[in-house]
């Protein structure tokens, strides 16, 4: 299967199965075009057969002439017998492996605080939406919660246990006592936990500030973007924006880290679809790494993303990627989570397959103990599959997760971005449709956007 | 190549070889949170 596109002036050709990328001149583009989209995918020795050029050379010789076409089948061959180009799909042989696979727990979102210091318009930990049950976590269903974990774990070592909510730093004692814990547990289990931390930054303060330092791997800022467009969707109760409290904190935060391991990130809805300006103003601020997504919602919501807003919010990301390039030739560079993309060293076939890893190997804790498949489903009661307590009591919906790949949903089969997101998120997908067995259409073409240009990022700086 | 420039050194099928360690990162925990982007994870052995 091939994709191909133009953007920003590079004819790009991505041989999805091996996930290659070329860069090709215009006359290869139209000859790697005119030669896919058959039932079967060219083979080298089949491309070698005179007519194939005799019939290229028909199609495209009022454009080229006959000796460039002949080169430029030249190099297409060689790249089909390299295995960098029409290479058939062998993954769906393996996909009953995937489904049958027994897997381990090695991943717990731990809503550690169902409550927050801000009153976020789209938040799904916002009042109702959590059915009205403010409540902290304990530390001893915390640590039930580890337990859960490492005997769940088999024999992974590395253990990612994220500190959530609502707003985590406002049950913050339990958060280092539970590190304190994982710490003396992992010594005792030959494990290694990374814990990464969520926090709206509110009560952020120098000696939280040096914990986190210390001891989490990871840390996300949430912060919209521009003054106006976080104040907007990111107030105080009172009503008040959190900008100007915040942004320092964070600013001050980022720098005591390197500039490394951590992520700013927004949010953007159909109210600020000019959410490039947003991320172009956390490079301004000083930020390097950086994340903004779109809103998930419910389509009633006034800021929920819509159909007819695709073309702005696909133009934004064109316009992204061409700023990020201008400004990593000046050495100004910064890092969009969206637009990361590894094409080397990348995830293996296996974990692409298999996907997130919701309701299997990554589950949410709530902070009365009990395990959902992820922290979008968090008090969706029929997801509900056990507790820390007793582990998991519903297994049957961890087989539905397991059970839900690429092939298994037929949105994806002829899509090319399939091996980078996976299925997509199936929390979207039971929100949208009602089923994890489908995908989010609006988050997909998204995707292929975002996709797209990481490719075309990379094909720029390779130059 | 005079009409191709190919921008990988190697491909994803190679990783079929060695199957999956399952050492990797889970995607939702490093800063999407709404989205699923397993593609731009790296892999735990080449780190």
């Amino acid at each position: 299967m091939i994709h191909q596109y133009q953007n920003n002036g590079y004819n790009i050709v991505l041989d999805v199965v091996s996930g290659a990328v070329h860069v090709v001149d215009e006359l290869c583009y139209d000859v790697i075009a005119a030669l896919s989209g058959g039932a079967k995918e060219p083979t080298a020795a089949g491309l070698r057969k005179p007519e194939v050029l005799e019939e290229l050379v028909q199609k495209l010789g009022g454009r080229y002439g006959g000796d460039d076409i002949k080169d430029a089948l030249a190099d297409v061959t060689e790249l089909t017998e390299a295995g960098q180009l029409f290479v058939e799909d062998t993954y769906e042989s393996m996909i009953d492996d995937v489904k049958k696979r027994k897997t381990v727990v090695k991943a717990l979102c731990l809503h550690i605080a169902h409550d927050c210091n801000l009153a976020c318009r789209y938040c799904f930990a916002e009042e109702g939406e959590y059915h009205g049950r403010r409540a902290l976590m304990s530390f001893e269903v915390g640590k039930k919660a580890l337990d859960f974990l490492i005997a769940n774990s088999g024999s992974r070592r590395n253990l990612e246990v994220d500190f959530f909510g609502g707003e985590p730093l406002m049950n913050w004692q339990v958060v280092e006592d539970l590190v304190a814990y994982g710490r003396q547990q992992e010594k005792l289990r030959d494990k290694h936990f990374r814990f990464t931390v969520t926090t709206n930054g509110v009560l952020l303060n120098d000696e939280i500030q040096e914990f986190i330092n210390q001891e989490m791997d990871n840390v996300v800022l949430s912060l919209d973007g521009r003054r106006e467009v976080n104040d907007h969707m990111r107030p105080f109760r009172s009503g008040k924006g959190s900008y100007d409290l915040i942004v320092p904190k964070f600013q001050k935060l980022a720098d005591s880290r390197n500039q490394e391991k951590y992520y700013i990130r927004g949010t953007f809805t159909r109210e600020n679809l000019d959410f490039s300006e947003d991320i172009l103003h956390f490079a301004d601020l000083g930020f390097t790494q950086m994340s903004i997504e779109p809103v998930v919602g419910d389509a009633s919501d006034p800021y929920a993303i819509r159909e007819e807003d695709l073309p702005k919010i696909m133009e934004e990301y064109d316009k992204l990627a061409r700023v990020m390039i201008q400004r990593e030739k000046e050495g100004k560079g910064f890092q969009f989570f969206h637009f990361m993309i590894d094409l080397d060293g990348g995830p293996c076939v296996a974990k692409r397959l298999s996907g997130c890893g919701s309701g299997t190997e990554y589950l949410a804790v709530t902070p009365w103990g009990d395990l959902y498949p992820c922290h979008q489903f968090v008090g969706q009661e029929e997801f509900l599959m056990g507790n820390v307590e007793d582990g998991i009591i519903k297994p049957e919906i961890a087989d539905d997760f397991r059970s839900c790949n690429v092939y298994s949903k037929e949105k994806c089969r002829g899509c090319f971005a399939k091996f980078y997101c996976s299925g997509g998120c199936m929390a979207n997908a039971y929100h949208f449709h009602g089923t994890i067995h489908d995908t989010y259409d609006i988050g997909c073409e998204m995707q292929r956007k975002r996709v797209e240009c990481a490719i075309m990022i990379k094909a720029a700086l390779a130059e | 190549m005079k009409h191709v420039k190919t921008l990988n050194t190697q491909t994803m099928n190679n990783s079929l070889k060695k199957g999956g360690c399952g050492e990797c990162q889970t995607s939702c925990q490093s800063a999407c949170k709404t989205s699923c982007t397993v593609g731009n994870q790296t892999c735990e052995q080449k780190k």
